[in-house]
């Protein structure tokens, strides 16, 4: 594989291009004209837990880029239908692997265009300090594998894998990516919706259970139900959602530098900017697979309904303030 | 002079958080002029200008009451009744500070939610259970808003009980003194209701931004309050309490009368200060805990509002 094309540069998108470019030719599909723009000018800067000065090409048409052997899509969760429309019909000989927190991202794609598809889940993060420079924070691995419904071939994962590993970034392949997704997802669903709610960032206090009001009860319960809801879809999990919280938010504490470790997820981030969240995709997806198999899942449905009423607080609020 | 006000001598009341709700009380007690009232709050401004000027309540209805209003606990007379009206988070140093004035007298509480009058039988001898809608809020020192007019519900705290006739003394009292209030054997059912209706509309109206007609609205989210009202119902029920009315039904009628209004717990979170949620959601849960019932919705929105109060105290302390 030597052409990747990156759809999508928000944090995870620009971390990819960031670091791939030093092993492949990278292009970048953009959403804003002005953003690709200033990495066709600039290139795209990586610091933090690593150091990159990249050169893209980028654009917001597809048929303006290089045609890629593999197709990173990093859009967010809600861009996904649109994106998979400008998409279509694009680079029938390309892999395409979908990095989307929750579940049903391949499907999307797949509705789309026949492209074998690579599924993955990202534990690294970033923050974006603009259009061309995003600052790598949690270099946490990304994990990937061929999805069933393309029968995509192992060995095509594993190529993506590889390259992506020679770029400096944390991967692992999986030969079946299902557990690992809903590892993901449960972690995500609780994590997630717990920040959007609280406005916290992932503290320790996600992890506290000393008194009956601590958040830590609140997680632990909707890690349960997620459990239940992946034990009764037959998939055993890659790693215990709670697991991951208390690992998570412990590491702030082991690192010389201090301070409480204190990640902002990606529902947060959308929360402050008052923009829609990937809770459909996350809790909504979660509560949809336990209706789905009979099992009850009334605390992640209590925590979806109240992300949605929330959004549609700042709808009513952006009536207002137009009228 | 002998309990409930019977000695021939005038009564003496003493309001304990002379807050918007305390004020509303104190001010038509005073205007009464039945009773000797006084005013304990920590706000000096407030009680200075009660010394001054009086108290003055305007809007659903105008009343001016002079009293006596005071900061420290040690001027405060024997009183025949107290009337405890600080947030619940503030009950157990309140009542602390003031027992003294209370050691031959009967103290009601007119607090949200429930386990006040338990921390309030720790320090003195006799108990009354008090429910009351009325609301408003400080104008400026010495002058309350009166937003809503409602009754209030006072019946004997079964552990540690108000004589029957103590509590209808203050009930008439008040009553006469223009705010209606019911004496009851069991004023556990009132309180349970409005505790159920307030523990299942205010967390969420703080946790979505929503006014309460628009939670009504959503049909996803109108059912996770009936889910908490259950939990409610359920506490309530293992304890042998009837309540007054269905919490659900009252929840409707509200999204009728009050569509556009914004829990007051959404102003606390945002104003940087504690919420009641320990003695609403948390009350629930500790009752429930007590009588075998789980409240897991409860536990829940508890803690995203306590985690909710911290995230704003921390973006204080930050900027």
């Amino acid at each position: 594989m030597e052409r990747v094309c990156v759809v999508g540069a928000g944090a995870i998108g620009s971390l990819f291009a960031g670091h791939l470019a030093s092993v492949a030719e990278v292009s970048v599909l953009c959403r804003r004209d002005e953003h690709a723009a200033v990495l066709n000018a600039e290139g795209l800067r990586v610091s933090g837990k690593s150091g990159r000065h990249a050169r893209v090409a980028a654009a917001i048409e597809p048929r303006s880029l290089p045609v890629p052997e593999l197709v990173i899509v990093a859009v967010k969760a809600t861009q996904l239908e649109a994106t998979a429309s400008v998409l279509r019909g694009c680079w029938p000989r390309a892999a395409a692997m979908t990095v989307q927190n929750g579940l049903g991202a391949e499907a999307v794609l797949h509705a789309a265009g026949a492209w074998p598809l690579i599924s993955s889940v990202t534990f690294m993060s970033g923050i974006r300090h603009g259009d061309a420079h995003v600052e790598y924070e949690l270099d946490t691995p990304t994990w990937l594998g061929p999805w069933s419904g393309t029968a995509t071939p192992l060995g095509l994962a594993e190529a993506a894998g590889d390259l992506i590993a020679r770029s400096g970034l944390k991967v692992e392949v999986l030969g079946d990516l299902l557990p690992a997704q809903w590892s993901k997802l449960i972690f995500n669903a609780a994590v997630n919706g717990v920040a959007a709610l609280t406005e916290l960032p992932h503290v320790t206090a996600f992890a506290a259970e000393g008194l009956d009001s601590d958040l830590g009860h609140v997680l632990r319960g909707l890690v349960d139900e997620g459990k239940a809801v992946a034990a009764a879809a037959g998939v055993a999990l890659h790693d215990d959602p709670w697991e991951m919280n208390v690992r998570a938010v412990s590491r702030g504490t082991t690192e010389a530098a201090g301070g409480d470790y204190a990640h902002v997820p990606s529902m947060l981030e959308d929360v402050l900017a008052r923009r829609a969240t990937e809770a459909d995709w996350i809790g909504g997806a979660l509560v949809r697979e336990a209706a789905r198999l009979g099992v009850p899942a009334p605390l992640n449905a209590a925590v979806w309904r109240l992300i949605k009423a929330k959004e549609a607080s700042w709808a009513r609020a952006a009536e207002v303030a137009v009228a | 002079m002998g309990a409930g006000g019977g000695g021939g001598g005038r009564m003496r009341i003493g309001v304990v958080g002379c807050g918007a709700v305390g004020s509303l009380f104190a001010a038509h007690l005073a205007q009464l002029g039945e009773a000797e009232v006084w005013a304990f709050d920590l706000d000096a401004e407030h009680v200075a200008a009660i010394n001054e000027r009086g108290l003055r309540l305007s809007g659903v209805g105008d009343v001016h009451g002079r009293l006596r209003a005071t900061s420290d606990p040690a001027e405060l007379s024997a009183c025949d009744f107290g009337i405890v009206a600080t947030k619940a988070l503030h009950t157990a140093s309140a009542i602390e500070a003031t027992a003294a004035a209370f050691a031959d007298g009967a103290v009601c509480s007119v607090q949200n939610g429930v386990g006040n009058e338990e921390l309030i039988a720790e320090h003195v001898p006799r108990v009354i259970r008090g429910t009351t809608f009325p609301a408003g809020r400080i104008l400026e020192p010495g002058h309350v808003a009166w937003e809503t007019a409602g009754d209030t519900w006072l019946g004997p705290f079964e552990p540690k009980p108000a004589a029957m006739e103590e509590v209808e003394t203050l009930a008439g009292a008040l009553t006469r003194a223009g705010m209606p209030t019911k004496a009851m054997p069991d004023a556990r059912g009132a309180q349970w209701t409005k505790l159920i209706f307030n523990a299942a509309s205010n967390p969420i109206g703080a946790l979505t931004g929503l006014t309460h007609g628009r939670v009504c609205e959503l049909p996803e989210l109108r059912r996770l309050v009936s889910g908490l009202v259950a939990e409610g119902v359920a506490v309530a029920g293992a304890q042998g309490i009837v309540l007054d009315s269905d919490p659900d039904a009252l929840i409707d009628h509200a999204a009728e009368v009050a569509y556009d209004h914004r829990a007051s717990m959404l102003q606390d979170v945002q104003a940087g200060r504690r919420t009641e949620v320990d003695a609403l959601n948390g009350g629930i849960v500790r009752f429930g805990g007590e009588h075998g019932v789980a409240a897991p919705l409860n536990e829940s929105i508890w803690a995203l509002i306590r985690g909710l109060e911290r995230s704003v105290q921390q973006q204080e302390a930050n900027a």
